[in-house]
């Protein structure tokens, strides 16, 4: 049984389509991360995966149930974390953790355990109004986390995270996955999707441009990789001498040659002994994001 | 802890109050500043007895001076006298608005120098004055009057103004705090998305709902409480035999001004636009309504526009079954009308309604 099982999904706004005929399938267990520039749908898309939001045209399947009309079989066993500031106004955090778990019928020693896990045991007397951004978004992750859910749906879960917050949190989710659950999340940070995810969604105008591993997508973009070399190591007219480099240029921090074949570059520097500082650049994520969506800014 | 205690209606419920009772500015609208009108209706007002009329008495006034000891008395309960003088400084005085009546005789003539300034106490001056003359006239005939007056008031003595302002400042206070608390709720939930968030976990709208009512209706008997009880406590509010009908009044009234607020935060955009649309919607009301001055001597236009408000039901109805002892049949006319006003407004919201702002 696939998690999520999508066909021909469409939703329009008037004359817009912001979501245009997607299939998506996700195997249970799968970490799966859903990018895009903004207004290319990916909320839409969620928020009908959700069951909150009515499809013009098209299915979803949710743990081998119905999404919509509001399926109550399926709440219990989906999780949502929507965007920080969905709380109960002037709750402190255990309050707050405690309401939602019991929304759900799980017990305090539970939900504290979660304020614990998401580090905010110093803060369960703050009122969430008291809370910086980081602390609010991991409040709001454990509340949607505090019922154990088989499937997790996360909107941006690391946006207003420090570098330590978020590598945190990595580990979090990466817990969580390691257990069993279907992670979903969307994220504007590609080392993010290429650190956690199993399969990363493209997504734009409403379509998904691709859905594959993070790996087979950037070899899919086929780039070139850029090597450079410390200063001084080799000249200009050496480097393009090098088989298969098609490009060289030079800069104060040394020589960059472009390659379709850095291995065997890097070998042919390596029998010549000019390792020195050597660094290989291959495409990220991020090239491959933005090969597809381009680089004109979005609303 | 009960399984009740865990049950998602009691956890919201309990989420509720405690945003309730945390905002500062929600308890003192709902409690503080009605009850600050109590104190001043009540307390200020309601015990302030006309103040007396300020004389003058130039010189020597054989007329008041020689009143024998009852009328004299009399005189005073009206009168604040001062000797003088200088007639010119009394007439200076009350020109000034220091006194309200210079008084001199002239023979057998009683001459009265007063101002137009307060027309009530000029009118209370001739007339008490004349009295006093014809009186005197009477007295110097050496007959018995052939005519008496008595005057007695319609009410009980005891019955003060705390009597009258209780109800229907209690009445403005539940509608406030109903509508300003369903109207802020609507719109604050929706905008954070928390409507959103509730709608994902497996909690009815039936539950979201009742833990609403339910809150709102604790905050309304709660308001009951404290104005029966300080009014009773501090004021000398004295309640009659059915008044505990009046706590049936106020629950339907909660639901009606519940489904008002209801309808203010399903029109409104912002939490703020939807706090300033219930408030438009409730403090016109509140006057039109009675809470503030008795209807009684407004035109009759007025008085037929309030039978639309159903603040005007809900507060007749409890001036009837708190104060003026009629029984409990009096207020099943407003509970009918105030429970018409609630479904009728909560199906108008109902359809106004949206999950979200966008």
């Amino acid at each position: 049984m696939s998690a999520i099982h999508v066909t021909g999904l469409t939703k329009r706004y008037g004359d817009l389509v912001a979501v245009d005929g997607v299939d998506l399938d996700v195997a249970e267990g799968e970490f799966v991360g859903v990018v895009g520039p903004n207004g290319a749908g990916k909320t839409t898309l969620l928020e009908m995966v959700e069951g909150l939001r009515q499809p013009d045209a098209g299915v979803v399947e949710v743990l081998g149930e119905p999404a919509w009309p509001r399926n109550p079989r399926l709440q219990p066993r989906i999780g949502v974390q929507l965007q920080a500031s969905s709380f109960f106004e002037r709750l402190t955090a255990r309050e707050q953790i405690r309401t939602f778990a019991s929304l759900y019928g799980v017990g305090r020693a539970t939900a504290d355990g979660w304020l614990e896990r998401v580090g905010l045991t110093d803060k369960a007397e703050s009122r969430v109004e008291d809370l910086s951004g980081g602390q609010a978004q991991r409040l709001s992750i454990a509340c949607a986390l505090v019922h154990d859910p088989e499937l997790v749906f996360l909107d941006e879960p690391t946006a207003a995270l420090d570098p330590q917050a978020r590598r945190n949190l990595w580990d979090l989710l990466s817990s969580i996955n390691d257990r069993g659950r279907t992670v979903v999340l969307t994220t504007h940070y590609m080392d993010e999707a290429e650190a956690l995810c199993d399969r990363v969604a493209v997504m734009d105008n409403g379509r998904i441009l691709r859905f594959d591993t993070p790996a087979a997508l950037v070899r899919g973009l086929d780039a070139p990789a850029r090597i450079r070399v410390a200063p001084g190591v080799l000249s200009l007219a050496q480097a393009a001498a090098i088989p298969g480099v098609t490009e060289t240029r030079e800069d104060g921090d040394g020589v960059v040659l472009v390659t379709r074949d850095p291995a065997g570059v890097v070998g042919a520097l390596a029998a010549s002994d000019q390792l020195d500082g050597v660094a290989v650049q291959t495409a990220t994520l991020e090239d491959v994001f933005l090969s597809l969506t381009g680089r004109e800014y979005r609303a | 802890m009960s399984r009740w205690q865990q049950s998602p209606f009691w956890a919201l419920s309990v989420a509720i109050l405690r945003g309730f009772l945390r905002d500062k500015a929600a308890v003192f609208f709902a409690v503080v500043f009605p009850l600050m009108f109590l104190v001043l209706f009540g307390g200020i007002l309601g015990n302030q007895d006309q103040s007396k009329v300020e004389l003058v008495q130039v010189g020597a006034v054989p007329l008041v001076d020689d009143l024998p000891k009852d009328a004299r008395t009399a005189f005073q309960q009206t009168f604040e006298v001062e000797h003088a003088d200088d007639r010119d400084a009394a007439l200076a005085k009350v020109r000034k608005g220091d006194a309200d009546v210079a008084i001199e005789q002239r023979g057998g003539q009683l001459v009265a120098h007063y101002t137009q300034t307060d027309q009530v106490k000029a009118a209370i001056t001739q007339g008490t004055l004349r009295a006093f003359v014809d009186g005197a006239n009477v007295a110097a005939t050496g007959q018995p009057p052939a005519y008496s007056f008595t005057a007695e008031a319609v009410e009980d003595d005891s019955l003060s103004v705390i009597q009258f302002v209780t109800p229907g400042l209690l009445g403005w206070a539940v509608a406030m705090s109903a509508a300003f608390g369903s109207a802020a709720t609507l719109q604050g939930w929706r905008q954070s998305k928390l409507l959103r968030r509730l709608q994902l976990a497996p909690v009815g709208t039936g539950t979201i709902v009742g833990a609403r009512v339910a809150v709102t209706l604790l905050i309304a008997f709660g308001q009951l409480a404290i104005f029966l009880g300080l009014g009773a406590a501090a004021f000398g509010l004295t309640l009659t035999g059915s008044w505990w009908m009046s706590i049936p009044l106020i629950a339907v009234g909660t639901l009606c001004f519940m489904a008002i607020g209801l309808l203010a935060g399903a029109l409104a955009k912002t939490t703020e636009g939807a706090v300033n649309l219930a408030n438009f919607l409730v403090l016109p009301m509140a006057f039109l309504s009675g809470s503030f001055f008795s209807l009684d001597g407004a035109p009759a236009w007025l008085q037929r526009l309030s039978d639309l408000l159903p603040l005007k039901h809900l507060n007749s109805g409890m001036l009837d079954v708190m104060v003026r002892g009629e029984g409990p049949a009096a207020a099943l006319a407003p509970l009918g009308i105030l429970a018409g006003f609630a479904v009728v407004v909560t199906l108008l919201a109902a359809r106004l309604f949206r999950w979200e702002t966008t």
